[in-house]
């Protein structure tokens, strides 16, 4: 019963970093950058949530507050790609790295002068319930989280492989070039991708905020994420949902039954050898570049 | 305008250009050993600061500016470095053998972690970096019958040819110490850039692709360039941790790592200059901060509060600027505004601007 309990805490944790490691893979998949402030990102609008909902701050209803903060990041992310990133358009990765670790800098600065740097709890009517299956006690926010990250997952891998935008978010990342030939509009297709990423970011940060506090350095959390991403194999959206899943349960594993200084470790290490032995993650989808 | 003219095979080859630059820098040199004379005892301190962190821009940009490899955990091999200088030193070695040690030590660690490291490329080298820079703090702790873990270690005072020298002691000491070191390693580096080996890393930077028709062993120039960056990065790291003083296992943390990377990128990557040029941004920014909102203070009415982060958003502000709009640092503005004046009406707006390309990805779904 124990381990079952461990579990599923570790599975709604991993959701959580399945979602950020989502949002990673949407800008990888779409732009073949990464955005290193996809962690800040879910601490911005976890911030932008407890603003709108937290009665000392305006106290809107949380089901109002919800769709309008996801809307604010959407159009935060659709900003950052329009006035930022598209004027790296054709520079290297590395480039752009760097510009959204810079990014994230100024994120985390920006929340901690708006909202402070203690540590803050969204209010929401999910706070203390609890689900019982058998002899398993659930927190009704566990089951919210695991339930939303694989409706997401799921509904962006459809859309990624189903719908006509979707498809021409990944021509436009496999060959710019051709895409433009063929008529798909890259810029814009490249700004509705970071509009997406930032929502997705904005329910993640809303359900991590649920389940417990955030602080303006909530987003290192986003490094996490990172191991998530290339565990699963960045590029790869169920991918970017299991490596979330094997780190977020790896965790109170590792904290249970291997020596303390040791435990912390245990993402990095398993991150470290992914990279080392497979390189292109779980879910591959590289070849070796032919000439 | 000057002009120089070319008669000799030798002069491309030369690690100047003419008299007159080699006169400059000379100058500079100069200057810089005076310098104890010249400023008092603060500012000495910082600029030793700045000379330790240009060392490790130096370790970085020979990786990252010139070999092209983004690497996010080079703190890690600050901390080796310190940690193998202070812990041979403990054991008796002298100071003299121990800290070339420190640097070699680190230097074949990091080529040994190179040799997996460098099939990946890109983002994916960034993030194992990433990595093995969160893990740096874990291992300092696990391994605390050396490192001293948690509680962290104490630098000696180091005898160098029985002189005694310590950063509070004798401050003039310890400035010229680090100025050797810096010297050497830089004339080192410049040597490098106009031997065989160096142009290798160019071509690697530049297109693998291009550098491995031309003969060039893509995975031993990494592997080299790597050791070699992580061998500067332990001088400088041992420096740091004199310099310091005390350090524990959060001395080097990620975030140095970040900043490091960062302050190449400010200063201007692929050139020397830039290695310098960042870490005098890095290091003087606080005290311009400081200075700076007691002028605001003064200014709007006398409240000089804390800003907690301050000084992390300014940094990133100021980085992404350059990147948006100076992606060649402050050297290549200065290059900029020194062309402008060298050709005076001639200057043309286009005359340094980047080929762009267009991505292909390597994901086949």
């Amino acid at each position: 019963m124990d381990i079952l309990q461990l579990f599923v805490s570790g599975l709604a944790n991993g959701c959580v970093y399945g979602l950020i490691a989502l949002g990673f893979v949407l800008i990888y998949k779409a732009t073949e950058a990464v955005n290193f402030a996809q962690g800040d990102m879910m601490m911005l609008g976890a911030f932008v949530t407890i603003g709108l909902t937290n009665a000392q701050y305006m106290g809107l209803p949380f089901w109002v507050a919800v769709p309008i903060s996801i809307a604010i990041m959407a159009v935060l992310g659709y900003l950052l790609d329009r006035f930022v990133i598209r004027l790296m358009f054709g520079q290297s990765q590395t480039a752009v790295v760097i510009l959204t670790i810079a990014l994230g800098f100024v994120l985390r600065f920006v929340a901690g002068l708006i909202w402070g740097h203690d540590p803050q709890t969204l209010s929401n009517p999910m706070a203390g319930r609890e689900v019982r299956l058998g002899e398993l006690v659930l927190g009704m926010e566990d089951v919210a989280v695991i339930v939303v990250t694989l409706l997401l997952t799921f509904g962006l891998y459809a859309f990624f492989g189903r719908t006509r935008l979707g498809l021409a978010m990944q021509g436009a990342s496999q060959n710019q070039l051709a895409a433009y030939y063929m008529g798909i509009p890259v810029k814009r297709i490249q700004g509705l991708i970071w509009a997406l990423a930032g929502a997705v970011a904005a329910v993640a940060g809303i359900l991590f905020a649920a389940k417990g506090s955030v602080d303006p350095s909530t987003g290192l959390l986003g490094i996490k994420a990172f191991a998530a991403a290339v565990i699963g194999g960045f590029g790869s959206l169920p991918g970017a949902l299991l490596g979330g899943l094997i780190v977020g349960v790896m965790e109170p594993f590792a904290a249970r039954y291997i020596a303390a200084g040791y435990s912390q470790i245990a993402p990095y290490a398993l991150l470290l050898a992914v990279l080392i032995f497979r390189p292109s993650g779980i879910f591959s989808q590289v070849r070796a570049k032919k000439v | 305008m000057r002009i120089v003219f070319k008669t000799d095979y030798m002069q491309d080859i030369r690690p100047w250009k003419d008299g007159y630059q080699l006169g400059l820098y000379l100058l500079l040199l100069g200057l810089a050993v005076a310098a104890p004379w010249l400023i008092d005892t603060f500012y000495l301190g910082e600029l030793t600061n700045v000379l330790i962190w240009a060392l490790a821009g130096l370790g970085l940009m020979v990786l990252t500016g010139h070999t092209g490899q983004a690497s996010l955990g080079h703190a890690a091999f600050l901390a080796l470095g310190c940690y193998a200088n202070i812990i041979l030193i403990e054991a008796g070695v002298p100071f003299l053998a121990a800290f070339p040690l420190a640097g070699l030590i680190t230097g074949v660690i990091g080529a040994l972690i190179a040799v997996p490291a460098l099939r990946l490329h890109g983002i994916y080298l960034a993030i194992f970096t990433l990595a093995l820079s969160i893990l740096v703090d874990d291992i300092i702790v696990l391994t605390e019958p050396w490192s001293g873990g948690v509680s962290g270690k104490f630098a000696p005072p180091i005898n160098l040819l029985g002189l005694e020298i310590d950063r509070w002691g004798t401050p003039d000491a310890f400035y010229w110490l680090v100025l050797g070191v810096v010297v050497i390693v830089t004339l080192g580096y410049i040597n490098l850039l106009r031997a065989p080996m160096g142009r290798s890393f160019i071509a690697v930077r530049d297109s693998e692709v291009s550098a491995q028709a031309m003969g060039v062993d893509v995975a031993r120039t990494k592997t080299i360039s790597f050791g070699l960056s992580c061998m500067v990065t332990g001088w400088a790291g041992a420096l740091m941790g004199l310099y310091a003083g005390a350090f524990n296992n959060e001395t080097f943390s990620v975030v140095i790592s970040i900043e490091l990377l960062m302050m190449i990128v400010i200063g201007g990557l692929g050139s020397i200059h830039g290695a310098f040029l960042g870490a005098i941004v890095i290091g003087f920014l606080p005290q311009f901060l400081s200075i700076a909102k007691e002028y605001a203070g003064a200014l709007f009415g006398g409240s000089t509060v804390a800003i907690p982060g301050l000084e992390f958003g300014v940094f990133g502000m100021i980085l992404i600027v350059f990147i948006l709009f100076e992606p060649m640092g402050l050297y290549g503005r200065w290059l900029k505004i020194r062309t402008w004046f060298e050709l005076f009406p001639f200057y043309r707006k286009d005359m340094f601007k980047r080929q762009k390309s267009y991505l292909k990805t390597e994901r086949l779904r």
